[in-house]
This record gives structure tokens, C-alpha cells and sequence, in this order.
């Protein structure tokens, strides 16, 4: 094998020889031509021309050849799946094979070959695989039930295979098990409502059991299907928890990683005060910095996640603040994360050390770090009053150092400290104002700016200041301008005598010859302001600003919650959902942390509402907040508009239609009612976020209802953090699709073509259960659902019905109901099957009223 | 999962691509090129996404390992299992090079065809691999044969097979220390941590019960308490004990068991394991204390200062110590005076190397320097780098004694007496730094 020289170039010639040598009679020449063939392969040469003659190689008792030339097949069967075919039986053949390493070999090779036709073939062998004797083939055979199931999913459900690979989680061989429990997750992961892992504490116990003899990576794949199982009480919570801990101690970090998530996960569960949950949060911590003294990758991996773990639980880590110390030798990518959780574990307690600290890393070379490091320094002054003070000093002896970039990442945080702590440190003020000229960034010269501005009455030659800054003022960052013309401003107002002129010349610069809207605007109002009421226009201008907050890069907390039920993962280290980066539906449920003391529903329907089957169509939205409030489907709006009856009854229970997390902390529930006759759209609004909302606009994508507000949404006051509004908004179905005709019953014949008419495929039975009523289309004509026909077979009541939707959708029902029995049975029949599961729900809706 | 697994050289030429799922396409593997291998700015991070795509890497020497996927997948299991594909193959053909890597790439495409299935790592234990992919060839194999090792690649203990003979039975087990230090130029310390490994060979018969204890101050306690003389047990043990901070241990470790009654019990892999890693943070002994002294004469002038003093008992001996005093980027030549071994200037290091070949306990030692400076019109000053040490040292500087490792082999008939035993300490020194 050490003989086998690469090549990157294949010529024609060199095909020509390959071939004469696979076609060679001795073993050894053959093998040595497989080799090449696939060293040809690894480079991106195509050798599928040698296709035929690799397979004829195929058949061998040879092992190492026969892996060669599976690893050739896996290549290129896709490009020549006719030719793949002539494989088929040798595959066949070898999964019966007497060696066990054989069979596996053959059914995980098989697996990967994409071609449709072999996969048919599959099935047979890889049925026997999952129950033969050796434990070998059976783990292989289990993933490749997945690897099935991602080529056609429907042929591994109709085969059963799912339910095989179910009992493969009891099978005696614990590798088995976790093969059985990745395939079975992933296969889970594309249907989110299947409940195809069906967690209960029985098979809870399995997994335990089996987490404790199984490999390393058995173990990962086990937690990680854990984390997703929600238990029923804190009892429940704490015996899983307790069984779970002892893998902390191993010495695979991704291990630890994905116990600390089913830990941080189902500690939530648990009563604060229970003495095993103050056990259970010391016995995070060690492990946690354990995971530093890993290679700087896995660092970097832990270090993401411990600045998740901190924002939801600081007092894990809170006394172990000298690990995250930067050291020399570290890679940048481990300094700046370590950086990062030093200030948020920065207290008073620590405080004095921390600042010691940044300030030896504000003399380092990489430019980033330094920066970083100096804006730390900046927050803590924020964050720790106490330290205030020290910071600021520390601040100025940085700026001392002339350092371009320090002396401007410091002026920029001075200001924030400035608006944290007013009149209280601007003596420094004289000192920045040394370094006005070597500014050459944006942000530190609007910070400048501002501060000149702000505190322009204390300082002499303000207006010089500011005036050496207007000469370039087209040349300057919109950011720079707005600065600028703010602060001219104020100077005005603080000293009109001598500055009328400066505040002349930035109002026409910024309103005349700057074509950008927002600066426009502003010289605009400002000029106005100015013009008619000066006294008002202080009182506007200089208001006195809301302090700033302590903490401002806090991730929002639904976000965080989901981060912490993906800890260890990919999306942990973006700090992102991972529908963020995950094309197609795979992996991109929701995960909520679970609540405590109540009882949970099911992690996986957690997904947005349970709103029906039919994909929502997506207009992508241009860049605003909200995305697109009415992906939601519109089927679901048909539902109560059934209702001609003035009062409320039949309105369905607000759901939620857009998850804060997806709208940068707006929540919006909602529902549809049908009010006094006029369609209303009643919302719910909740901001989640930490900052105030204001200016609500709501616009509707065309849909096949023709709705569309009859007004502009009312949302007068702004919506502080944490606060709730409720809305209603007038709908009028007039808009751009369809004229809504009155609604009225069908003629018997009509019913009956059209009842024929449409194909049986569209048909949909459902069961109504539980409903007592004396007459059901008295009820249901209440609503706008009209029976046309009524007859009765063997003491059933068959009612023929029909509805139609504002949209010209026409609806045709049969409803079963015998006397006596409380259970109806529905048939429903529309050229447009989509509705159907809506109409039902509808109709229990309105019977059950 | 992993939907794909590439080894580049350092000019970004691949020599193994591996794909694992469909929806990772040829064109991934010039992506990392492009934007990874080839990018003009340093690494800002090991995780990249290109298009969607995440990229993992490590490097190697200069072989880029990088795996790929679409999915969320669990990032810490990605990089894990790149560190153990290092391993697997340093195992199997010593270390890892382009030429190696070259001269080995069938073995290469059929352990990656074993280790990893579908993207989901299986077993990767090399001493079970190493039964059933060989570079020889399979030898035919009797039915006892393969399903041997189809058990042991799938079974409980997959890190041992059974039926195995020595004439000897032999173990060695060797407590590694490094130590850690950040101390402040007036002596503070900053920070300070030991992270210890031990490393275990065992040449044992048969599948021997190991029982490993050392001076764990939780178990000594928990004794302590349990005795009759509860007292003089628990000053004694006072001196000798140390705290732990945390301690990791290899596979064959029973977790469970430790959790509970926190005894560390195993049946080990033949040949070398790592049984645990362990970090403690109190009661450290610092092998050598470095006092700097740095003065600026003028702008183009430096006189350093530097007294190692040796801090453990007389009758042990350091060895390779070396002391590396960082110097300015501008400097033009240096002059160095040392009581005791070698020192030189290296301009290419940026930085005077003293080197001493052994040194005793409670000794000290000076070297001092005169740096002549280049006037440079920089604004920015130099950032004095930390003073760094290194050095190896007899004894375990966090304290740590093996107490007993008891060997049962209930159906062979040796016992725990017959075994030979062997202990080693190691101190050396992590990152040892003193900042001046």
C-alpha cells in the first residue's frame, strides 16, 4: 500500500493503462489499480469511466479490495445508476455473508448508494440486518435506516422499519441502543409532530441504563435525545438528574457539554429551595472550568456556552472569575470570548482584579482584543459603581498613551459613562478634547461630538471645536452629521449671542445641500423649533435623558432560553436558532425550557401554534421588524367568520401568531371575531423586550379571502417593557382578491353533481365527539352552515350540508347523528382538501357551543 | 451530523475528502480553501460558515483537518472527534504529515469508513480497531475470531479483548503535572492551577478489576471520620491530603461508582491508558519563583534583572530549566551576564534564552542584561510581554500521592502481590509566566 504513489494528472492514456490493470488477472495488480483509481478520485479527477471495470472487481474475498471498490461505487453510483445496478447482487449476496464485518460492511455501504433503484433492493437485506444475531450488524443497521429514510422516507414508513429501529432502544448491546436513538432523532427532527420517540419514563430508563455502558460518543447521542424529553414532575426531574450527573466527570468535553444541557434544561423543574438544587449548581462549576484546560478549540466551543449558562445562571460561576484571565499564548478567538465573560462576571467583589487585569490587556498587540478590552473597561465602570471612579482613571492613562485606537475606543465609552453618571466626571472632559484631532473614526467622532455638545456651556472654545468640525461636513458619516448638528444646536441654545451664526451655517448645510431624508428632517424640525418657540425648543432639546441601563448586550431572554436547550451545539456557539442557519425544515423546532412545578406539554408541538398542515407562503419581507405577521395560514381566518350572530360565542381562543423571539421581543397573539357584524382581527400585544416600542403599522399580504383592514391599526401609546395592549382591527373583505357574495344554501341538485363531482381523494371523515344537542342545523344554520337535505338510514340522522368560504370556496358536508349517541361523524367534501381539517375544527366549534 | 470529513496540506491541496451526506456538494471543499486556507487575516475563529455551511478545522503541524456540515449539529462531539481522528492516526502510522498521509490513504478512507457512519462517530477506541483494520491485509479469521471483535467494537468494554497472556505481570503509572502560574511583577500571584494526568501501561493477564486510590481529601475524610481514631486520622491525614478541583476519567472508568462512593474502579485497555486528568487550584507548590526587575536608561537602553529561586526540597533535582525574557522588537544587541548555565539572545525569537541544565532545591540564580535599543519614532510602547519559564521537576507539585492500585483477576490465578508496580512523578512546568 506505502507503494502507491498520488498523481493529479489522468490523461487518456493513463484511463487506457488503469483499465488493462483492473482487468488483470493477478490480485496483487488489481488491488494496486483499485488504489490508484482512487487516489485519482480524491483529488477531483473523474474516473468514472473505469465504472465497470472498478465493479468487476467487486466481487472478492478480498476485504480491503472490496472496501476500495465500495468506496468507489458510493462516488459515483449517482452519476451512472444503470450501471450501479450490476452491483445489486454482489450486495445481496455479501449481507447474507457468513463474516459478520461482511454483512455490515455491505448494508452500510448499500445505504449510502443514492440511486432508487438500489434502494428498492435494500430493503430485504437490511430487514434481516436489523434483527441479526450480531450485535455489529445491527448497530449499522440501525443508522442505515436513517440514511433510508433521508433517500425516501415514505418507503422506510410503509416497510415499517420505524417501528423496528423502536425496538432496537431495548435491544441488550448498548452501542446498539445508541445508534437506534441517533437515527431515531434525526428521523424525528423531519417530522416534529410524530412522536416517533415516544418518551416515557419507561424508556427514560432504558436510555439510563444504557448511558452508562455505552461509548463516548453512545453517551452523546443519548444525552442529546434526553434533553428533548420533558418530564412529568421535579420528582421525576431530580431522579434523572441525579443519574445524569456522573457523566461530568468524563473525560470527553462533548459529553460533559450535553449533560450540562440536560442538567441546566431540566433544573428548571426544580423547587429553588430543595437542598439537592444548591447541590446541583456547585456541581456545575467544576467541570465547566474543567472544559478551559481542553485544546483551544474546544474552549472556544465551552467558552460560547458558558456565556450563555452566566446570562441565565450567574451564581454557577460567579467566584471563579481567575479562569477566564486571558493568558499570552491564547488563540484571539479564546481571548475575546474570555473577555466577554469577565464582564459579565464582574462584580464588586472582583472588581479591583478585573481592572487590573484589562488594563495589561490594553497594551497587547492584536488590535480587536485592545479594543474589546478597553470597552470592558468602560462597561464596568457601568456595571460596578463603585469601580466607576478607577475606571475612569484608568481610561485616561490609556488615552495618555496616544494609541490611536485606544484613545478613540476610550472616548467612545467615556461617553456612555458620561450618560451613566452625569456631572460627576467631567473634569476629564479638558483631557479629551487634546485629542480631537487624531480622531478619525465615525463613532468616536460622533462621541465627541456629543460630548462637546452635551457639555458645551463648560467648555471655552466650544463653538471653535465644533466649527473646525463643519468644514469637511459633507465628508463626514451620517452618524458624524446628526452628532454635529445636535450638538450646534444645543450650543446655541446654551450660548445664543455668539453662536447665531454656526447654527445658520449646519441648519442650510443639513437642509439644503444634504440629500439624506434623516439629517433632512432633523435640520427641519430643529429649524422650526428654533424659529417658532425657543423656550419650547430647550425644553425638547435639552430634556434630561433616561439613564442607561446596566447591561446592554444581554442576549433576550426567549432567545437565551432556547440557546440553553441547544447547549453544545452549533447553535450555542453562533448564538443563533438554528433556523438562523439551517436550511429546510431539519432542526428548526423551537425548544422552550420547561416550566416550573406544572405540568409541560410536549416539547416538539411547541412549534409555533398548532395551526394546520398547509405551508404558509412566505413573502419575504423588506427588512422590517416583524418579518411577516401573517405567514400564519389563512385557513385559520375562516373559522369564526362563520358566526352571523352579534354576540362573541364561537370566537376562538387567541393563539399566539408570532413568538417574540422571531420579533426582536414583540409577541403577538391573536384571533379572528365576527363583532356586530364586522369582521374584526382582535391582537394581543406584548413587548418581551427591554427597550420601549412604538409606531405600529400592520399590513396584510393579499389573500384569498380578499381581507384587509378597514382602518389603520390604533396603537396610541407607546408599549413599555413587559407591558400588554389589546387591539382590535376592523377587517373589510374588499380587499385585492375576491368580492365576497352573500352567503346562501345550495339547490338539492346542485348539492348532489356537486357532491359527485369531486373526486373521493378529497374526501375527509372526523368524529365530533361528546355532543349533545336536540337540533344541530338549527345550531350550525346559526352559523352560516346550511342543510339542504335530510334523511335517515337505520335510525341515523344523515344531514347534508353546505358552506361557503367569502373566497367562493364551496364546502359540502355529511353529518351522522344517531339518537342517543353524544359521537357525530362528519364527512366533508371541497375541491380544495386543504380547508377541510379547518371546517372541522370549525364545526366543533359551533356544535359544541 | 458530520455531512463531511477533508484533509488539506498547507497549500490547501486536498488529500482526503471524505462526504458523508448528500447535501454537502464538491464545492465545499474549495469553500474552505478559499475562505479558510487561503484567507489573507489570521484565524478569527474555528468555526466558520460559508454559505450555510459550518466548517470545523484543526490544525495539525501543517495539515488542515476540517469537517463540514448543514445541520445543527453538536459542535463539542464535532471537535472531539477531529482531536481523535489525530489520535487514531498517530496510532496507526506516527505523525501526521503530508507524506504520511500520502503514503496511507486507503488505511486513512477505511478508518474514516469505520469510525464514522453516516456522520454519527462509532467506535473509535484504536485498540479495537486495531484487530480488525490492519495494513497487512485481513488474515482469513476463524468464526470465534470475528465474533470477537464484532463484541469487543460493540460491547461494554470495547476498549479490551479478552484472552490476554503475560508472562509478567507489570504496570506503570505515571502522575504528569503541569503547572500553571500568572504572577504580577511584585510577586502576587494571579493565578495559579496544576492539571495533572495519569497515564497508566499496563502489561496485565487476563481482564483484571483495577481499584486506583490516591490522597484524595474527600475519601481520607470520609475515612477519618469512619475510624476509631478519628482525630489523629484526620490531622495525619490533614498534611498529606489534597483538594481536587475536578477530575475527568478515560471511558473504562465505572462514573457511577465515583459519583457515589467516589472510588475509582476499572477493568483497563492493554497497553497505555490515560486513566484520569484532575485539576486543583489550593495549596500548590511552586517549584520556582521569578523575580524581574526591568529599567529603561535613556530611550535606546534596558539593564533586566531576572533571580530564579528554586523552591522544593535540596536532595531533589530540576531539570531543563529555561527562562525566556522577552526583549523589544527594536533591539540592536544585547549583552548578558549569568551566575550559572547558558544564556543567548535570539534575535529571530525576539527574546534572551537562559538555559540550565539541573539546579537544586532552595537555590538561586541571576542573569542580568543590557539590551541596546534602535531609537524608533513609534508612538506605541512596547507591550512587555510576561517573563516565561519551563523546567521539569521529580515530585508532583499539587501534592498528589498514589496510595494503592490493587489488581483482581478472579480467574487467572495471580493476585495484586504478583504484580509489579512502578510509580513516577513528573512535574513540568504549563504556562509559567511572571509578568515585568
Amino acid at each position: 500500500m506505502r507503494s502507491v504513489m498520488f498523481r493529479f494528472h489522468v490523461c487518456a492514456g493513463e484511463i487506457f493503462e488503469l483499465k488493462a490493470e483492473l482487468n488483470s488477472d493477478k490480485k496483487e495488480k488489481k488491488k494496486e489499480a483499485v488504489k490508484k483509481v482512487i487516489a485519482s478520485m480524491t483529488v477531483g479527477k473523474d474516473v468514472s469511466a473505469l465504472f465497470p471495470d472498478v465493479v468487476n472487481c467487486m466481487q472478492t474475498d478480498n476485504l480491503e479490495l472490496k472496501k476500495l471498490v465500495y468506496l468507489y461505487l458510493m462516488n459515483y453510483a449517482k452519476s451512472q445508476p444503470d450501471m450501479a445496478i450490476m452491483a445489486v447482487n454482489t450486495f445481496v449476496k455479501d449481507c447474507e455473508d457468513p463474516n459478520p464485518l461482511i454483512r455490515a460492511l455491505a448494508v452500510r455501504t448499500m445505504g449510502c448508494i443514492r440511486v432508487d433503484k438500489i434502494t428498492e433492493y435494500l430493503c430485504e437485506p437490511l430487514r434481516k440486518c436489523l434483527k441479526d444475531e450480531d450485535p455489529y450488524v445491527r448497530k449499522t443497521a440501525a443508522v442505515c435506516v436513517a440514511k433510508l429514510h433521508d433517500i425516501n422516507a415514505q418507503l422506510v414508513e410503509d416497510q415499517g422499519f420505524l417501528d423496528t429501529l423502536k425496538d432496537l432502544i431495548s435491544d441488550s448491546n448498548p452501542m446498539v441502543v445508541a445508534n437506534a436513538v441517533a437515527a431515531l432523532s434525526e428521523i424525528a427532527e423531519s417530522h416534529p409532530n410524530s412522536n416517533l420517540l415516544d418518551l416515557n419514563p419507561q424508556s427514560i430508563n432504558k436510555l439510563l441504563t444504557a448511558l452508562n455502558e455505552c461509548t463516548e460518543w453512545g453517551q452523546i447521542f443519548i444525552l442529546d435525545c434526553l434533553a428533548n424529553y420533558t418530564p412529568r414532575d421535579d420528582r421525576e426531574s431530580q431522579s434523572i438528574c441525579e443519574r445524569v450527573t456522573p457523566r461530568l466527570s468524563h473525560a470527553n468535553s462533548a459529553v460533559v457539554l450535553s449533560a450540562v444541557k440536560v442538567l441546566m434544561k431540566f433544573m428548571e423543574m426544580l423547587p429553588k429551595d430543595l437542598d439537592y438544587y444548591g447541590t446541583l449548581l456547585k456541581k456545575l462549576a467544576p467541570p465547566l472550568v474543567t472544559l478551559l484546560s481542553a485544546e483551544p478549540e474546544l474552549q472556544y466551543v465551552a467558552l460560547r456556552n458558558i456565556n450563555l449558562i452566566v446570562q441565565k445562571r450567574p451564581e454557577i460561576l460567579k467566584h471563579e472569575m481567575k479562569v477566564f484571565f486571558v493568558k499570552y499564548n491564547d488563540p484571539i478567538y479564546v481571548k475575546l470570548e474570555k473577555l466577554d465573560i469577565m464582564i459579565r462576571l464582574a462584580s464588586q467583589a472582583n472588581i479591583a482584579q478585573v481592572l487590573a487585569e484589562l488594563k495589561e490587556y490594553a497594551t497587547e498587540v492584536d488590535v480587536d482584543f485592545v479594543r474589546k478590552a478597553v470597552r470592558a473597561i468602560g462597561r464596568c465602570a457601568i456595571k460596578v459603581e463603585q469601580s466607576a471612579e478607577r475606571c475612569v482613571s484608568t481610561l485616561l492613562d490609556l488615552i495618555q498613551t496616544k494609541v490611536n485606537y485606544v484613545v478613540q475606543e476610550a472616548i467612545v465609552v467615556i461617553k456612555d459613562i458620561f450618560r451613566k453618571y452625569p456631572n460627576k466626571y467631567e473634569s476629564v472632559i479638558a483631557t479629551l478634547c487634546e485629542n480631537l484631532d487624531s480622531l478619525d473614526e465615525p463613532e468616536a467622532r460622533a462621541a465627541m461630538i456629543w460630548i462637546v455638545g452635551e457639555y458645551a456651556e463648560r467648555i471655552d472654545n466650544a463653538d471653535e471645536l465644533l466649527e473646525s468640525f463643519l468644514e469637511g461636513f459633507h465628508d463626514e458619516s451620517t452618524q458624524v452629521q446628526l452628532q454635529l448638528l445636535t450638538a450646534i444646536v444645543k450650543l446655541f441654545l446654551k450660548k445664543p449671542t455668539e453662536t447665531q451664526e454656526l447654527v445658520q451655517q449646519v441648519l442650510s448645510l443639513a437642509t439644503q445641500d444634504s440629500d439624506n431624508p434623516d439629517l433632512r428632517d432633523r435640520g427641519y424640525i430643529y429649524w422650526r423649533l428654533l424659529s417658532t418657540d425657543p423656550v419650547a425648543a430647550k425644553e425638547v432639546v435639552l430634556a434630561e435623558k433616561p439613564l442607561i441601563s446596566e447591561e446592554t448586550d444581554l442576549i433576550e431572554p426567549t432567545l437565551l432560553e432556547e440557546l440553553i436547550c441547544h447547549i453544545g451545539t452549533l447553535a450555542s456557539v453562533y448564538h443563533k436558532p438554528p433556523s438562523a442557519f439551517v436550511e429546510g425544515s431539519r432542526g428548526v423546532m423551537h425548544k422552550r425550557l420547561p416550566a416550573q412545578g406544572t405540568e409541560c406539554p410536549d416539547v416538539g408541538n411547541a412549534a409555533g401554534g398548532s395551526a394546520p398542515e398547509a405551508a404558509p407562503s412566505i413573502i419575504p419581507s423588506q427588512g422590517d421588524l416583524l418579518g411577516d405577521l401573517l405567514n400564519l395560514d389563512l385557513p385559520a381566518v375562516l373559522l369564526p367568520l362563520f358566526n352571523t350572530n352579534c354576540s362573541s360565542y364561537g370566537i376562538l381562543y387567541p393563539q399566539v401568531w408570532l413568538p417574540a423571539m422571531k420579533a426582536k421581543g414583540l409577541e403577538i397573539s391573536g384571533t379572528f371575531a365576527r363583532r356586530a357584524g364586522v369582521i374584526q382581527m382582535e391582537l394581543v400585544l406584548t413587548n418581551k423586550a427591554m427597550s420601549v416600542m412604538t409606531d405600529f403599522a400592520i399590513q396584510f399580504n393579499r389573500n384569498s379571502f380578499g381581507l384587509a383592514p378597514a382602518g389603520p391599526l390604533q396603537v396610541l401609546t407607546p408599549l413599555g417593557p413587559n407591558q400588554t395592549i389589546e387591539v382590535s382591527l376592523p377587517l373589510s373583505t374588499v380587499g385585492p382578491v375576491m368580492k365576497m357574495d352573500p352567503l346562501n344554501n345550495l339547490q338539492r341538485q346542485v348539492f348532489l353533481a356537486t357532491w359527485k363531482d369531486i373526486p373521493n381523494d378529497n374526501e375527509s371523515q372526523f368524529q365530533i365527539q361528546d355532543c349533545h344537542l336536540n337540533s344541530a342545523s338549527n345550531k350550525l344554520q346559526g352559523s352560516n352552515i346550511f342543510t339542504i337535505a335530510k334523511r335517515t338510514v337505520e335510525g341515523q340522522d344523515m344531514l347534508y350540508m353546505s358552506i361557503k368560504l367569502s373566497n367562493g370556496i364551496w364546502v359540502l358536508a355529511e353529518l351522522k347523528v344517531q339518537a342517543g349517541n353524544p359521537n357525530y361523524t362528519i364527512s366533508l367534501k371541497c375541491r380544495a382538501p386543504e380547508v377541510s381539517q379547518c371546517v372541522f375544527q370549525c364545526y366543533e366549534a359551533v356544535l359544541k357551543n | 451530523m458530520i455531512g463531511g470529513l477533508f484533509i488539506y496540506n498547507h497549500k490547501g491541496e486536498v488529500l482526503i475528502s471524505r462526504v458523508y451526506r448528500d447535501d454537502i456538494g464538491r464545492n465545499a471543499v474549495d469553500a474552505f480553501r478559499v475562505n479558510v486556507i487561503h484567507a489573507r487575516q489570521q484565524v478569527r475563529s474555528p468555526v466558520t460558515n460559508i454559505a450555510r455551511t459550518s466548517f470545523f478545522h484543526v490544525k495539525r503541524s501543517n495539515i488542515w483537518l476540517a469537517a463540514v456540515t448543514k445541520q445543527n449539529v453538536n459542535a463539542a462531539m464535532v471537535f472531539e472527534f477531529l482531536y481523535k481522528m489525530c489520535d487514531v492516526m498517530t496510532a496507526y502510522f506516527g505523525k501526521i504529515s503530508e507524506e504520511n498521509i500520502k503514503n496511507n490513504f486507503v488505511l486513512i478512507y477505511e478508518l474514516l469508513d469505520e469510525i464514522l457512519d453516516f456522520g454519527y462517530p462509532q467506535n473509535s477506541e484504536t485498540g479495537a480497531l486495531k484487530t480488525f483494520i490492519t495494513q497487512t491485509g485481513i488474515k482469513s479469521q476463524s468464526k470465534e475470531e470475528q465474533s470477537q471483535i464484532t463484541s469487543q467494537v460493540t460491547g461494554q468494554i470495547g476498549w479490551r479483548r479478552e484472552g490476554i497472556k503475560y508472562r509478567r505481570n507489570e504496570l506503570f503509572l505515571d502522575v504528569l503535572e503541569s503547572v500553571n502560574l500568572l504572577m504580577s511583577p511584585q510577586g502576587q500571584v494571579l493565578s495559579a492551577h496544576v492539571s495533572g494526568r495519569v497515564v497508566m501501561k499496563s502489561y496485565l493477564s487476563g481482564m483484571p478489576e483495577c481499584k486506583f486510590g490516591m490522597n484524595d481529601k474527600i475519601v481520607i475524610d470520609k475515612q477519618g471520620k469512619g475510624g476509631a481514631t478519628e482525630e489523629a486520622a484526620g490531622k495525619r491525614s490533614g498534611h498529606q491530603s489534597i483538594a481536587i478541583d475536578d477530575c475527568t476519567f478515560h471511558q473504562c472508568v465505572r462514573l457511577s461508582k465515583f459519583d457515589a462512593e467516589r472510588s475509582i474502579s476499572f477493568i483497563p485497555p492493554d497497553g497505555e491508558c490515560e486513566l484520569m486528568r484532575y485539576r486543583t487550584t489550593k495549596d500548590i507548590i511552586l517549584p520556582f519563583r521569578v523575580i524581574p526587575l526591568v529599567r529603561e536608561v535613556g530611550r535606546t537602553k534596558l539593564e533586566v534583572k531576572v533571580v530564579i529561586k528554586s523552591n522544593f526540597k535540596p536532595s531533589l533535582l530540576a531539570q531543563k530549566i529555561e527562562v525566556r525574557i522577552p526583549t523589544p522588537l527594536n533591539t540592536s544587541g544585547v549583552q548578558v551576564i549569568c551566575m550559572k548555565g547558558k544564556a543567548k539572545y535570539k534575535a529571530s525569537e525576539n527574546a534572551i534564552v537562559w538555559k540550565i541544565k539541573r539546579m537544586a532545591g532552595m537555590k538561586e540564580s541571576q542573569i542580568s542584561a543590557e539590551i541596546e535599543l534602535l531609537p524608533t519614532n513609534d508612538k506605541k510602547k512596547w507591550a512587555r510581554p510576561p517573563i516565561s519559564m519551563n523546567f521539569e521537576v521529580p515530585f508532583a507539585p499539587s501534592g498528589l500521592k498514589v496510595r494503592y492500585l490493587k489488581v483482581f483477576e478472579p480467574k487467572l490465578n495471580y493476585s495484586d502481590h504478583d504484580v509489579i508496580k512502578w510509580v513516577r512523578y513528573i512535574g513540568r512546568s504549563g504556562i509559567y509566566e511572571t509578568r515585568c
